[in-house]
């Protein structure tokens, strides 16, 4: 037996180019300029939320009554809502809850969707019949309906709608990482791995689950947008995130439809901000696709 | 073909009856009950033995398998019964609000359409210059413009641009009049939530179009079609875009049956007595009965649409019926 080890013929080690990461990042963005720019947007909320105390020049949660519906000005940038409070210091509290209930529920949602979609591909027959017909009908379920019905349980509040927002996406992504995995199960490895008598948890998780990360980061990232949508949709309808909390759904509920003609401002800032945010995601969820999915890359 | 059309209708039941099973469950994990509710109102003591009638006169003092058997029962003859918290029958209540609701949903569609095709076929067409970064700019915005606040821009600018010009700010109406009655007033007061709806829903329609017009562009056909002299716009119309509407039709029939979300945000900006507005009343009244009835009406519709997509697919593609 060590003869034939012995014939192995040398394997040639070639070290991969180091480059730097700032200049991967340059590259990065030359190849995908619109990437890029989506990087930047979420770049920006970080800083935002992450420096939040430095940045925002007002208490975001201070009412002055003495300051209400102040057009934007010098001291003000974004102007004051109905109780005083100023709009730009909302908004920048505000990234916290925008990236908190979007990054949150989406790698969770997106994770244990991980997990069922590669263990219903592995299983197969009735197990995977019975997991689709489950999956079928949450897809079925209106989003939105299911979120009202979780806020309705559990009660309004941070976690709970991250508990609303996680649930649903828990099926679309098992659904696309099902399909990648029922392809994996196929090859030699998985069944070299089966004779050598592992366990299905370790196959699934060690085999299976690092293979299908492309379409699961892929998810992800447009998870994240549409979470950020979905908070500011609840809060906005009363059933997300409470006042005094600063968020950006909630900035548009309260004042931002009575005063839209005296007080515009109020409506207009958390708006651009909620768009900024979702654009920046997802135009960074399709530069990732394109970089992990080859095949996307041309269109 | 027969066969898999069976095959298919027998396939929604399950998804059906999961739905139901989900709703019913969901809506009683929901604390409180419509009765307490109904009878205290804000605050104030009230008999208990007036609460224990109304749980027996709704129905709610049975076992749960009863109460979801009678569900059912009354789901598989379109008997929904009445709201819990009206009284009325519930094919009243929603037939009053479905009219409004429908009509927005198909203006929101026709919107998309009119927007998708031709954007999302200039883009592929011309793809990497600017104009395709321009619709593909558009398209983004739309996915990530909140429908509300499109809504209350909307609104905003209407009260600028009518107080401008009529010196008197003008508001769309709120009081739903058939389109075949009053023409102007009607569209006067669906167009503006139409379009906050349909554009979102056109960005994803246009995006759909623009990648599935890239990946057919590209086939033996067309080259050949290019090659025997054909000029550009036959191309486009004749062979291209046919082939690939397929997936566009379909992102648009599924989009269809999830506008009803879309729709319940739509509705409180417009403050429009629709269904998405009944719906958030349903459910924080804990009205068991009509949650149920639009959540599988719904669920339906979803459903449904999902198989003729299905059928029309086998129709267009053999090999699909036989797998």
């Amino acid at each position: 037996m060590s003869a034939v080890a012995d014939v192995r013929p040398e394997i040639e080690v070639v070290e991969r180019p180091k480059t730097g990461l700032l200049l991967r990042m340059l590259q990065f963005s030359i190849r995908n300029p619109l990437g890029a720019a989506g990087a930047l947007v979420i770049v920006i909320m970080f800083v935002m939320a992450l420096l939040a105390d430095f940045i925002a020049p007002y208490d975001p949660v201070a009412n002055a009554f003495d300051r209400l519906h102040q057009p934007p000005s010098a001291e003000n940038w974004f102007g004051t809502d109905q109780f005083g409070r100023d709009v730009f210091s909302r908004i920048v509290y505000g990234a916290r809850t925008a990236l908190l209930v979007g990054f949150v529920s989406s790698v969770v949602g997106a994770t244990i969707g991980l997990v069922l979609g590669v263990a219903s591909a592995y299983f197969g027959g009735r197990v995977d019949l019975i997991f689709q017909r489950v999956l079928d009908i949450f897809m079925a379920f209106p989003l939105i309906i299911m979120a009202l019905a979780v806020i309705a349980i559990f009660g309004t509040g941070a976690q709970n709608v991250i508990i609303a927002i996680t649930i649903p996406f828990i099926p679309r992504c098992a659904r696309v990482v099902r399909s990648a995995a029922l392809s994996i199960r196929e090859l030699p490895y998985i069944d070299a791995a089966r004779a050598n008598g592992f366990s299905h948890s370790r196959i699934i998780l060690r085999h299976m689950v690092p293979n299908v990360m492309a379409p699961f980061l892929i998810m992800i990232t447009a998870f994240v947008g549409q979470a950020i949508l979905l908070e500011a949709s609840l809060s906005y309808l009363g059933l997300g995130v409470q006042e005094p909390t600063p968020a950006w759904g909630l900035m548009l509920q309260g004042g931002a439809e009575e005063y839209a003609e005296s007080a515009p401002w109020i409506a207009i800032f958390p708006g651009i901000a909620i768009s900024l945010a979702v654009f920046g995601f997802s135009l960074f969820g399709d530069a990732v696709r394109d970089e992990l999915d080859p095949k996307l890359r041309s269109q | 073909m027969y066969q898999y059309i069976v095959k298919r209708l027998l396939l929604m039941i399950p998804t059906l009856l999961g739905a139901a099973l989900l709703v019913f469950v969901l809506m009683r994990l929901i604390p409180g009950d419509v009765c307490v509710l109904r009878m205290v109102g804000g605050a104030g003591y009230v008999d208990p033995k007036a609460i224990e009638q109304c749980r027996i006169d709704l129905g709610l003092n049975r076992t749960y398998v009863i109460q979801f058997l009678d569900f059912i029962w009354g789901f598989i003859r379109f008997d929904l019964g009445n709201s819990m918290w009206t009284g009325r029958p519930i094919v009243e209540e929603i037939s009053l609000r479905f009219e409004l609701s429908l009509q927005i949903a198909l203006m929101a569609t026709l919107t998309a359409i009119l927007l998708a095709i031709p954007l999302g076929t200039i883009s592929a067409v011309k793809q990497n210059t600017w104009i395709d970064y321009a619709v593909r700019g558009f398209s983004i915005a739309g996915i990530a413009m909140p429908s509300f606040w499109l809504g209350i821009l909307i609104i905003l600018g209407l009260l600028i641009t009518t107080k401008g010009l009529f010196g008197s700010p003008w508001m769309p109406p709120i009081k739903y009049v058939p389109l075949w009655v009053d023409p102007l007033y009607n569209l006067s007061m669906t167009i503006f939530p139409a379009l906050a709806t349909g554009y979102r829903y056109s960005a994803v329609a246009t995006r759909m179009t623009r990648s599935a017009l890239l990946e057919v562009l590209r086939e033996d056909y067309v080259r050949t079609a290019r090659a025997k002299g054909l000029i550009q716009k036959l191309i486009i119309r004749r062979h291209a875009l046919k082939n690939a509407l397929l997936p566009v039709v379909t992102i648009i029939g599924i989009e269809f049956a999830f506008l009803m979300g879309g729709l319940v945000v739509t509705e409180q900006v417009f403050n429009l007595n629709g269904l998405g507005k009944l719906f958030v009343a349903s459910v924080t009244n804990h009205d068991y009965a009509m949650t149920q009835a639009l959540v599988m009406l719904v669920v339906a519709i979803f459903v449904f649409t999902n198989f003729v997509v299905d059928i029309i697919y086998a129709w267009l593609d053999p090999r699909i019926r036989y797998r």
